[in-house]
C-alpha cells in the first residue's frame, strides 16, 4: 500500500543489480552449453556407430563365427572371449582389491608403510595399459610360463584393474559414517565385527559398483590382451558356451575390432561398425546392471 | 573424602597431547558411584577429550597421546591386562548426534549382546526379554513395541538418542557417559533425556557433558569445572552455582566467556 508522500521504493532493483542479473543469466548460459556440450558427441557417435552398423545388425551376427577370412559371418568368437577375459580378470582382481582396501582403510595405522601403499596404489592406478601390457608379457607369458593365453591375458587385465578397485572400494568404505563405528566400538565390538555389521553393509554398493566399472574397462582395453593372450583369428564353432581352455589363446572384441579396421582388405565396411556397437553394448548393459544394482543393495546384515 | 568404593572414575595426573597441542593438563578427578556429574566448561576447554579417555575411544587417534592414570571403579585401565571390549562393554557411551546403526530398532538394542557373545549362544528368548527390559527402561517399549523392525535411522531424534541409551543397557554398564546428549534435541527431547537421566541414576554412573549451564544445574549431583584443558573446580552443583570457589568459575557461570 503507498503513503501519501511517494518516497522512493527500497526494494526496487537498482542499476547495480540488473548488471549482477545479466552476468548471472551469461554464467547460467556458459555453464548449460558445456554440458550439451559434452552431451553432443557422446549422442553422435552412439547414433553414428548404429547408422553405420545397422545392415550387419542382426542376432546370427552375434552368435556365429567369423566366415571367409573374417569378411562375412559373426563374432562369436571374439564375444566369448571377452566375457571369458573380464570374468577371470575380476575374479581374481576384485577379491583381492576388496580385501586389501579394507585392510587399508580399516585396519592399517597412518605410518610411513601405509603412506608408500597409497602411492603405489596411485601410481599404478596411472600406469598406461601399455606397460601393464608389458609387465604381463614378461612376468606371466614368460617368467611364469603360462605361455601367450587366456590366463595371462586375463592376469594382466587383473593387474591392471587392481589399483582402481582398491581405490574405489577405499571410496566407499570412508563414506561409511564416522559415527556407525564409534557406536560399535563403544558397545564392544572388535574391528571384524563392526566391519562385518556395518562398514561392509553400507558400503556393497558402492564396492560393487567400482568393480563393476571396471568391467567396461578390462573389455575394451587391446594392448594389455594384445601381448599377453589375444589373437586376431581362432578358429571356433559359432554358438558353443565355453569354445577356450584356460591355456589357449582367444578372440576378443576389441581386438577383433582392431584387426577389422586395420589387418583386413575389403570388409564390409558395416561390420567394424556393428563389432564396436556390440561392444559397447556389453559396457552399457553392464555400467546399468551396476547402477540398478547400486539402487537395489540395501543393508539387511546377517549374523 | 570419598571411600574408594564408592569412586567410579579416578583420575591422577592425566595428561593428553593431539599431536603436539596439550589438550588435558594434569587432570585429577574423583568421580562418585551412583551419581550424575556434569562436565561443564567453554567450547574447545577438553571436555570431550576427557569424557573419551574414560572409555579410550580416544585411541583411535592415531596421533593421540596420554599419560598418568585413569582408575575405572578401581581398576587401571591403562594395564596390559585390559581388553578395550570389555572396557567398553562397562563404559557405555551416548553422541551428541544420536548415533544408532541403520538396523532394525531390535538389532540395534541386542547389537552389544551379539558382539559379546558367539553366534548360537543366546537364545530368540533371551533377546527379547533383553529389548523389551532395554526399552522400557527408557521409556520406548510403548511407543515402539509394535515396531522392532523398523530402521532405527528412521526414528525421531529424540527416540534416537533413548535407543542409542537402551543400546547399552543389555550389557550392563557401570557408566555411562553422555557427550552433549541433547543438543540435538528439541526441549521436549531434551526434557525427556534429562527424565530419563534421573530414572538411570542409582543403577549407573552417569557423566554428562553439556553447553547449556542450565541443564547441568537441573540434571546433575556433582558438577565440574573446565577450562583450557584443567580440571579448575569439581563441587556439588547447588554450592558451585551458588557460591564458586575459584574466580574463573564465577566468571564462567556469570556469563563472563564461554
Ligand atoms: N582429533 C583432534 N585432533 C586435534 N585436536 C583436537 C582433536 N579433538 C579435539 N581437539 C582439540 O582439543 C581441544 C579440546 O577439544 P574437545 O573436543 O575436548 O573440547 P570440548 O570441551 O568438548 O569442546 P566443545 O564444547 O566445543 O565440544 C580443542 O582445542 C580441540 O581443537
Ligand atoms: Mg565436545
Amino acid at each position: 500500500m503507498s503513503g501519501g508522500t511517494a518516497s522512493p521504493q527500497p526494494f526496487a532493483p537498482t542499476a547495480g543489480l540488473l548488471a549482477r542479473r545479466r552476468r548471472e543469466r551469461l554464467a547460467r548460459g556458459v555453464f548449460l552449453a558445456m554440458t550439451v556440450l559434452m552431451i553432443l558427441p557422446l549422442a553422435g557417435i552412439l547414433g553414428y556407430l548404429v547408422v553405420r552398423a545397422w545392415p550387419s545388425l542382426s542376432w546370427s551376427f552375434l552368435v556365429e563365427a567369423p566366415a571367409r577370412g573374417m569378411r562375412e559371418g559373426g563374432i562369436w568368437p571374439a564375444l566369448v572371449g571377452t566375457i571369458d577375459l573380464v570374468v577371470i580378470s575380476l575374479a581374481v582382481a576384485a577379491p583381492i582389491g576388496v580385501l586389501a582396501a579394507i585392510y587399508l582403510n580399516e585396519y592399517a595405522r597412518d605410518n610411513w608403510v601405509h603412506r608408500v601403499v597409497n602411492l603405489a596404489v596411485i601410481t599404478l592406478a596411472g600406469v598406461p595399459s601399455i606397460v601393464h601390457a608389458l609387465f604381463g608379457l614378461g612376468a606371466f607369458v614368460y617368467a611364469a610360463r603360462l605361455g601367450y593365453s587366456i590366463l595371462s591375458a586375463s592376469l594382466t587385465l587383473a593387474l591392471m584393474t587392481l589399483p582402481v578397485i582398491i581405490a574405489s572400494t577405499r571410496e566407499a568404505l570412508a563414506s561409511v559414517p564416522r559415527s556407525f563405528r564409534e557406536a560399535c566400538w563403544n558397545v564392544g565390538a572388535t574391528r571384524w565385527q563392526t566391519i562385518r555389521a556395518v562398514v561392509l553393509p553400507n558400503s556393497i554398493g558402492g564396492i560393487l559398483t567400482g568393480i563393476i566399472l571396471q568391467v567396461s574397462r578390462a573389455a575394451g582395453e587391446t594392448a594389455p590382451i594384445m601381448f599377453t593372450g589375444a589373437v586376431f583369428y581362432k578358429a571356433v564353432r559359432g554358438g558353443t558356451l565355453l569354445p577356450y581352455r584356460l591355456d589357449e589363446q582367444c578372440m576378443a572384441l576389441s581386438m577383433h575390432l582392431y584387426t577389422l579396421a586395420t589387418q583386413v582388405p575389403n570388409v564390409r565396411p558395416s561390420i567394424p561398425y556393428a563389432t564396436a556397437v556390440v561392444l559397447l553394448a556389453v559396457v552399457l548393459l553392464v555400467n546399468a546392471a551396476a547402477i540398478t544394482l547400486r539402487l537395489r543393495v540395501r543393508t539387511r546384515p546377517k549374523w | 573424602m570419598i571411600p574408594p568404593d564408592d569412586l567410579a572414575i579416578e583420575t591422577r595426573g592425566l595428561n593428553l597431547w593431539y599431536g603436539s597441542f596439550q589438550a588435558l593438563r594434569n587432570v585429577n578427578l574423583r568421580i562418585r558411584r551412583g551419581i550424575i556429574t556434569a562436565l561443564i566448561g567453554p567450547s574447545g576447554c577438553g571436555k570431550t577429550t576427557l569424557l573419551r579417555c574414560f572409555n579410550r575411544i580416544n585411541e583411535r587417534d592415531p596421533n593421540v597421546r596420554t599419560t598418568g592414570e585413569v582408575r575405572i571403579l578401581g581398576h587401571e585401565i591403562h594395564g596390559p591386562h585390559v581388553a578395550l571390549e570389555e572396557l567398553r562393554r562397562h563404559v557405555g557411551m551416548v553422541f551428541q548426534r544420536p548415533n544408532p546403526l541403520p538396523l532394525s530398532v531390535y538389532e540395534n538394542v541386542v547389537f552389544g549382546l551379539r558382539v559379546h557373545c558367539s553366534a548360537g549362544a543366546l537364545t530368540r528368548d533371551e533377546l527379547d526379554a533383553a529389548v523389551e527390559s532395554a526399552l522400557t527402561e527408557v521409556g520406548l517399549w510403548r511407543d515402539l513395541r509394535d515396531r522392532l523392525d523398523r530402521r532405527a535411522t528412521d526414528l525421531q531424534l529424540e527416540q534416537q538418542q533413548k535407543l542409542c541409551i537402551a543400546r547399552l543397557l543389555p550389557l550392563k554398564p557401570e557408566l555411562i557417559l553422555m557427550d552433549e546428549p541433547c543438543s540435538a534435541l528439541d526441549v521436549e527431547g531434551t526434557h525427556a533425556i534429562e527424565e530419563l537421566m534421573f530414572s538411570l541414576r542409582e543403577r549407573y554412573t552417569i557423566v554428562i557433558v553439556t553447553h547449556n549451564m542450565a541443564q547441568a544445574r537441573r540434571a546433575s549431583d556433582e558438577c565440574v569445572f573446565m577450562l583450557l584443558g584443567e580440571l579448575v573446580e569439581h563441587r556439588r552443583t547447588a554450592d558451585l552455582f551458588l557460591a564458586p570457589s575459584d574466580p574463573r568459575t564465577a566468571e564462567y557461570i556469570e556469563g563472563r566467556y564461554g
